[in-house]
C-alpha cells in the first residue's frame, strides 16, 4: 500500500484533520492540553477520540462493505439492537460477560441476515439493508418495551466508563478494532480480494476469487462493528434507548468511508483513511460545540466537505483537478 | 462504381483512436441507393466502432461522412436519426420493462392534446409489426416476448425511423430461418425504395443470400471493397482471417518439440443452446489451437473447459481421471489458467496495480489467510516485468494506465506465475500493436518448448497455422473438425471453416 | 388484465390493503366510517406527496433522501417568510415551490455531471437543507396569519360525519397530477425508459442528463409541496419536521410495487403504500395495547416480502437468455 496515490490520499486528509484541529484550537485555546485525573487523561484529542469511537467502529465495518460495491445502511438499527440485548441480558440476572457475547452475537446474526440477503437472494445492497434498518429499529424497541432500558451492572457500563493506560476504553476498543481490521485485511489477502470483487467481479471470479463467501465476510464484519459500537453507546448512558441509540450514524459511517476516499462504486478502500474520516467529522462537531456557534452549522460543514469530495473525486473534475495540482507544485519547486 | 448519383453514404479517412489502440484507421465505406452492403470482419476489426461513428454514440477523431453529399457529424444517436441514419445493434437496446409499443415509439410518441396517444401508437404499431409477419399485441411489456421478437421489434423501430441508411449489426443471431427469410425480404423492399442498408453479419450464407457488396475490415483498417457476386467465399474469409503484412515477420514455423503425454482429455463437453459437445485432447508441450468464425463457438469451448460455465454434458479427464468443473476455483486448482476475449470486462481488475494484478490468482489459489509475502510479490512482478517486457514505469502502476499490449502481458503474468499445466487463450493478440503481438507469439512457442499445454483460440489464421501442433475448427457451435500434422495449413483451416454443414443454410445455431 | 411482473406486485399491494382493511374493520367496525377515512388521508397527505416525487426518482432507477429535509426547510421557510417578513401565504409557497425546483435541479445535475451515485448525492442535499432549515431557526415558530385559518376551514364534507381537508385534497390532486404526468405524457415516458436501462435510453435518443435534472427537480418540488401541506397542518414551522420520512416514503413507493432498481412500478402503488402504513398506524392508535414498534417491524417485513416477492417474479418472468 505504500502507493504515492495512497500517499497523496492520507497526506490530504491529515492536512483536513489538522486544520479542523487547528480550529478546535482557535476556538478552545486549552484544546490540546491533555491531564492526567485519578488515572484517566482528559482533554479536547481525548474527547474527540472517545466521542468518535462510535462511528469509528461503524467507518470500521462500513469501508470493505462499500469497497465490495455494496453499503450497509443498518449499522444504526444494529447498533439499537445490540445495546438492547446486553441491557435486556444483565437485567435478566446474567453476567456482564455473558451479555456482551449476547450483543456481539447478535451484531453477527444481523450481519449474516444482510449478507444471505445480498448474496444469495441477490437483493441490492442498499434494498437488502434498508430492510434492517427499518425493521431493527422496531426490534430494539420491542426488546426495551419502548422505555430507555437501564441498568446498574458495573461490568457492563464499564464498557464505556473504564479506562487502560489512561485511555478511555472505547478509544482503545476503537483504535483495536481499526488496527485489527488493518491487519485483517492488508496482512491477508483479503484486501487484494475486497478491492477485485469490487472493481470487476468477472474478472475476479475468473482469476479465482471466492466472491460469495467474501462478500458474506464483510457484511458479517460490519454487523459486528455495529455491535460493538451499540455496547458503547449502551453503556455510556447506563441504558439501551432503543429510539435514539446510533440514530443516523450509519449516514455518519457512510460519510467518514467517502472522506476516506473510497468510491460508493467500489474498489480501492483504506481503513486508516476512513477513521481519520470519522475523526475529522468527530473535530468538526466538536469544533462548532465548543465556539459557541449554532451546532445545525455542523450540517452545513459536513455537506461542504463530501461535496469536495465528491467534485474532487468524480471522473468529469478529478483528471483537470489532477492536471491543475501537478502544474501548481511544479510551479511551486520550480 | 463511380456513379455518385446513387451515392447515399460516403465514409472517408474514419479514424478513432482508444488509449493505447487505434480502433477505426482511416476507413472508407460508400453505401449506396438500393444496395445492401456487408460490412465484414472479425471481432476488433472496427465493425462497432465503425457503426458507433456513424451514429453519433461515439465521437470521431478524424474523417469525414458525407449523407447525399452534405457532410455531416452526428453528436448522438438522436442526431443521427434525424439525419435518418438508424442502427439496430446486436444487442437488443430495447427497454424490457416498456410495452413494444412504447418502445417503438419512445422519443417520437405520437401525442394528443399533449397527451400520448396510446390508442395510436398501438395501430400503427400493429401495422407496422405486421410488415414483418408479427400478429402480437403492442400493448404488452417487450419483456414477454422472445429475444428473436424482441430482435424483430427492434428491427421494426429502425425500419420506421430510417430515412436514408439502416444499419444491421448482428440482426439475425437469434433468428430462426423463417424469421431470417421475412426479414431478407424486407431488406431487400426497402432497398428498393431507395434506402441503403449496411448489414453485420457472421453468417456468410446470408452474406451471400442478400448483400451486394461487401466491405471488409481487419485490425481497424479497411481490406477492401468487392462486389459479392465476384467474390468467393474462399477469398472472402482469406480477407477476414489473413494476416496483416506487417506481422508476417515473426511466422515462420518453428520446430514443434514432440508432445508429451495426454494432460486434458474433453469427451464430449457441452451445454445445450451454447455448444454442442466437442471431444478433444490437449498434451503436454503442445499447442491445440481453436479456430472459426465469430460466433462459431470456439469462445464457449473455453468457458466449459475453464468451468466458468457449467457444462450438462460430457466430462473433463485430467492425467485420466474424471475431474468436476462447477466454477473457476476448480479449474484453478487443477492448474488451469484462462486469459479471456475481453481483457477490460473479464482480464484486468482496472484500479489495482500491476503487481496486484499479476498475484491475483496465486494468491486466490492459495487461499486469503496465505498472503503471498509483499517481498515476494514484488519480486513476482519485477521478474515477469522483465521476462515479459512488459512497459510499465513500476509494477505499482494501475493496470489501466498500460496499453492493450501490455495488459494482456501482466494477464499472461498472473497465471505463469500459478504455473498451469494448461494454459487457456482466448485471441491473446487481439487488439495490441504489432511488437507486442510478435513478443507474445514467441512467448507462447517457448511455453510449448518448455512442456506447457496450451489452448489458443484466434481469429489470426496464419498465426495459428504457424503455431498450433493441431487444430480444432468450430463452425455453428459445433466441433467442424480436427486438423493435425501437415493438414495445419491457413488454407486448410479456412477451408474447413468454410466447408457448408449439410441441411442447415443458415440461422439460429443448435 | 395480463399478469405479469408490472401488474402482480400492484394486485398484491391492492389486496394487502383490502385484507388489512377487513381485519381493521371487523376489530373495530368504527374504522368503515368516512371520519376515518378523512383523517387517514389528511394525517398522511405530506407522506403522499413526498411520495408522488419519490415515485418518479425510484422510477427512474435513483433515491433522494433529501425530501425529509427539503420538507423540514420548507416549513421553516415559510413560517419566516409569513410571520417574520410578512408575506402573503401564496407569495411564500410560490418561492418555496420555485426554490424546492431549483434545489432538486442542482441535485440532478450533480448526479448527472460528477456521476456519483444519487445515495450520496442527496445525502449531502439533505444535510444542506436540514442545516440552512436549522440556521433558519431552530424554535417551533407559530403562523397566525389568517388565510391560514381560513385555508383549514376548507373542506369537503363527506356522508358519514367525515370531512376532506384541503391537505388531503392537496394529496388526492398530487397524485392525480402525478400519475397523469407519469402515465400518460412522453416526459414519464422518459422516466421509464431511463430507469429501465439509460445507455439503451441514450441509444433511443432520450436525453438522460436532462431527464435526469428534472426528476429530482420535480421531487424536490413535490417536497416543497410536502412542506406547505405539513406547515398548514400544524400551523407551524420547525426544522426538524420530517425526520426520516424520507424512508417512510421509499417504503411506501416500494411497498406500492415498485421496483427500487428502476423501471417498473406506478403510481396508484404508492398511493396504496401510503394507505397501508397509515392504516397499520391507525389500527395501532385504535388498539392501544398494541405497542407502536409494530409499525416499523410490519413495515420492514413488509419490505421484505414484496422485495422478496418481486426477485422472485423477475427470476420466473425473466426469458430465456440468450447465449453467445
Amino acid at each position: 500500500m505504500n502507493t504515492p496515490a495512497w500517499f497523496a490520499a492520507a497526506r490530504s486528509r491529515l492536512l483536513l484533520l489538522a486544520i479542523v484541529l487547528l480550529a478546535n484550537v482557535l476556538v478552545a485555546p486549552g484544546f490540546l492540553e491533555v491531564r492526567l485525573v485519578d488515572g484517566r487523561l482528559f482533554g479536547g484529542i481525548i474527547d474527540i477520540l472517545n466521542r468518535g469511537a462510535p462511528v469509528m467502529l461503524l467507518a470500521v465495518g462500513m469501508a470493505p462493505v462499500i469497497a465490495t460495491r455494496g453499503i450497509d445502511l443498518s449499522v444504526g438499527a444494529v447498533m439499537a439492537i445490540a445495546g438492547a440485548v446486553a441491557a435486556a441480558t444483565v437485567n435478566a440476572g446474567h453476567a456482564w460477560p455473558v451479555a456482551i457475547l449476547a450483543a456481539l452475537g447478535t451484531g453477527l446474526a444481523c450481519g449474516l441476515w444482510n449478507g444471505v440477503l445480498v448474496t444469495i437472494f441477490r437483493m441490492q445492497p442498499i434494498v437488502a439493508t434498508l430492510i434492517l434498518m427499518v425493521a431493527g429499529r422496531g426490534i430494539a424497541q420491542m426488546i426495551t418495551q419502548g422505555r430507555v432500558l437501564t441498568f446498574t451492572d458495573a461490568g457492563l457500563a464499564g464498557v464505556s466508563s473504564a479506562s487502560l493506560l489512561g485511555l478511555p476504553l472505547p478509544v482503545l476498543l476503537a483504535l483495536a478494532a481499526a488496527i485489527g481490521t488493518g491487519l485483517l485485511v492488508r496482512g491477508t489477502a483479503l484486501g487484494l480480494f475486497i478491492e477485485s470483487v469490487g472493481t470487476s467481479p468477472r474478472a475476479a471470479r475468473l482469476a479465482g476469487v471466492p466472491a460469495p463467501a467474501l462478500l458474506i465476510g464483510v457484511y458479517v464484519w460490519s454487523g459486528l462493528m455495529a455491535a460493538l459500537a451499540g455496547l458503547i453507546a449502551t453503556a455510556d448512558i447506563r441504558g439501551a434507548d432503543a429510539n435514539n441509540a446510533g440514530l443516523w450514524l450509519e449516514l455518519d459511517a457512510i460519510l467518514a468511508v467517502v472522506i476516506g476516499g473510497t468510491s460508493l462504486y467500489g474498489g480501492r478502500f483504506s481503513i486508516g483513511l476512513s477513521v481519520l474520516g470519522a475523526l475529522i467529522l468527530q473535530g468538526m462537531r466538536t469544533c462548532i460545540l465548543r465556539s459557541g456557534l449554532p451546532p445545525e452549522l455542523n450540517l452545513l460543514l459536513m455537506a461542504v466537505v463530501v461535496a469536495l469530495v465528491l467534485v474532487v473525486q468524480s471522473p468529469a473534475c478529478g483528471p483537470v483537478l489532477a492536471r491543475m495540482t501537478a502544474r501548481l507544485t511544479r510551479r511551486g519547486t520550480a | 462504381m463511380g456513379d455518385t448519383a446513387s451515392m447515399v453514404l460516403a465514409v472517408r479517412g474514419l479514424t478513432r483512436t482508444f488509449p493505447g489502440v487505434r480502433a477505426l484507421d482511416g476507413v472508407d465505406l460508400t453505401l449506396r441507393a438500393g444496395e445492401i452492403h456487408a460490412l465484414l470482419g472479425e471481432n476488433g476489426a472496427g465493425k462497432s466502432t465503425l457503426i458507433n461513428l456513424l451514429t453519433g454514440a461515439q465521437p470521431i477523431d478524424d474523417g469525414t461522412i458525407h449523407l447525399d453529399g452534405r457532410a455531416i457529424r452526428p453528436k448522438n444517436p438522436a442526431d443521427a436519426a434525424a439525419n435518418g441514419i438508424v442502427a439496430v445493434y446486436q444487442e437488443i437496446t430495447l427497454l424490457p420493462n416498456l410495452s413494444v409499443a412504447e418502445n417503438i415509439y419512445l422519443g417520437r410518441e405520437p401525442t394528443r392534446f399533449g397527451l400520448v396517444d396510446r390508442a395510436r401508437m398501438r395501430r400503427e404499431g400493429s401495422a407496422l409489426l405486421a410488415r414483418f409477419g408479427l400478429s402480437i399485441d403492442p400493448a404488452l411489456p417487450l419483456s414477454a416476448f422472445s429475444t428473436a421478437v424482441q430482435q424483430l421489434i427492434a428491427i421494426a423501430r429502425a425500419v420506421d425511423m430510417s430515412a436514408r441508411v439502416l444499419i444491421l449489426d448482428e440482426p439475425t443471431a437469434s433468428l430462426d430461418s423463417a424469421e431470417v427469410a421475412v426479414l431478407f425480404r424486407l431488406m431487400r423492399e426497402l432497398a428498393a425504395s431507395g434506402l441503403a442498408i449496411l448489414f453485420v453479419t457472421h453468417f456468410l450464407d446470408q452474406v451471400y443470400t442478400v448483400t451486394d457488396r461487401i466491405t471488409v475490415l481487419r485490425g481497424g483498417k479497411l481490406v477492401g471493397e468487392r462486389l459479392t457476386a465476384d467474390l468467393a467465399r474462399l477469398d472472402l474469409v482469406a480477407m477476414m482471417l489473413g494476416s496483416l503484412p506487417a506481422t508476417e515477420s515473426h511466422l515462420q514455423r518453428r520446430t514443434a518439440v514432440a508432445p508429451g503425454d495426454i494432460v486434458v482429455q474433453v469427451t464430449g463437453l457441452g451445454r445445450r443452446n451454447l455448444v454442442s459437445p466437442f471431444t478433444a485432447e490437449i498434451r503436454q508441450a503442445e499447442v491445440l489451437g481453436v479456430a472459426g468464425l465469430l460466433g462459431s463457438g470456439r469462445t464457449e469451448t473455453a468457458l466449459l473447459l475453464f468451468g466458468a460455465v457449467r457444462a450438462d454434458t460430457g466430462g473433463v479427464l485430467v492425467d485420466g481421471k474424471p475431474v468436476t468443473l462447477k466454477g473457476p476455483r476448480d479449474a484453478i486448482r487443477l492448474g488451469f489458467g484462462f486469459c479471456p476475449e475481453d481483457r477490460k470486462l473479464d482480464g484486468i481488475v482496472a484500479d489495482l496495480s500491476v503487481r496486484e494484478n499479476i498475484v491475483l490468482a496465486l494468491q486466490a489459489r492459495q487461499g486469503w489467510w496465505k498472503r503471498v509475502p509483499p517481498a515476494r510479490q514484488r519480486a513476482l512482478a519485477d521478474d515477469y516485468i522483465r521476462l515479459l517486457n512488459i512497459r510499465t514505469p513500476d509494477a505499482e502502476k494501475p493496470i489501466q494506465l498500460l496499453s492493450g499490449g501490455n495488459q494482456q502481458k501482466a494477464l499472461l503474468a498472473r497465471w505463469l506465475a500459478t504455473r498451469p499445466r494448461l494454459l487457456i487463450l482466448d485471441e491473446p493478440t487481439r487488439g495490441i500493436d504489432v511488437g507486442a503481438h510478435a513478443e507474445i507469439i514467441l512467448l507462447l512457442e517457448e511455453l510449448r518448448n518448455d512442456g506447457m499445454a496450451l489452448y489458443v483460440i484466434s481469429s489470426e489464421i496464419e498465426e495459428v497455422a504457424a503455431y498450433a501442433d493441431r487444430v480444432l475448427v468450430m463452425r455453428e457451435r459445433r466441433q467442424a473438425g480436427m486438423l493435425t500434422g501437415a493438414e495445419v495449413t491457413p488454407a486448410a483451416i479456412i477451408d474447413a471453416i468454410v466447408r457448408p454443414v449439410d441441411g442447415e443454410p443458415s440461422g439460429r445455431a443448435a | 388484465m395480463r399478469l405479469d411482473a408490472r401488474t402482480l406486485p400492484l394486485l398484491i399491494t391492492v389486496g394487502v390493503f383490502i385484507l388489512l382493511y377487513a381485519a381493521c374493520a371487523v376489530q373495530f367496525p368504527a374504522m368503515l366510517g368516512t371520519r376515518v377515512i378523512g383523517n387517514l388521508l389528511t394525517d398522511n397527505a405530506f407522506l403522499g406527496v413526498l411520495a408522488v416525487g419519490m415515485t418518479f426518482v425510484i422510477l427512474s432507477g435513483g433515491i433522494d433522501l433529501s425530501v425529509g429535509a427539503v420538507m423540514g426547510f420548507t416549513t421553516v421557510a415559510l413560517a419566516v417568510m409569513i410571520e417574520g417578513a410578512g408575506l402573503h401565504p401564496l407569495v411564500a409557497f410560490t418561492i418555496v415551490l420555485a426554490g424546492g425546483a431549483l434545489f432538486g435541479c442542482g441535485v440532478g445535475a450533480a448526479i448527472h455531471w460528477l456521476k456519483a451515485p444519487p445515495f450520496i448525492v442527496t445525502l449531502t442535499a439533505m444535510f444542506l437543507a436540514r442545516g440552512a432549515a436549522l440556521l433558519l431557526s431552530t424554535d417551533s415558530i407559530p403562523v397566525r396569519h389568517g388565510f391560514y385559518q381560513t385555508l383549514s376551514g376548507l373542506s369537503l364534507s363527506l356522508p358519514g360525519g367525515g370531512r376532506l381537508g384541503l391537505i388531503a385534497l392537496l394529496m388526492l390532486l398530487a397524485f392525480l397530477a402525478g400519475g397523469v404526468l407519469l402515465h400518460f405524457t412522453r416526459a414519464g415516458l422518459k422516466v421509464y425508459a431511463l430507469g429501465g436501462n439509460s445507455r439503451f435510453a441514450g441509444l433511443m435518443g432520450i436525453d438522460t442528463g436532462r431527464t435526469t435534472i428534472l426528476v429530482y427537480g420535480f421531487s424536490s418540488t413535490m417536497a416543497g409541496l410536502a412542506g406547505i401541506i405539513f406547515s398548514l397542518y400544524t400551523r407551524s414551522g420547525y426544522a426538524l419536521t420530517g425526520v426520516g420520512v424520507e424512508l417512510d416514503a421509499i417504503a411506501a413507493v416500494v411497498i406500492g410495487g415498485t421496483l427500487l432498481s428502476g423501471g417498473v412500478g406506478g403510481m396508484a402503488g404508492s398511493l396504496i403504500g401510503v394507505l397501508i402504513q397509515g392504516l397499520i398506524l391507525t389500527w395501532i392508535t385504535f388498539d392501544g395495547s398494541l405497542s407502536s414498534w409494530w409499525t416499523k417491524i410490519a413495515i420492514g417485513m413488509l419490505l421484505f416480502i414484496f422485495i422478496g416477492l418481486q426477485r422472485l417474479i423477475l427470476h420466473f418472468s425473466a426469458p430465456t437468455g440468450r447465449t453467445g
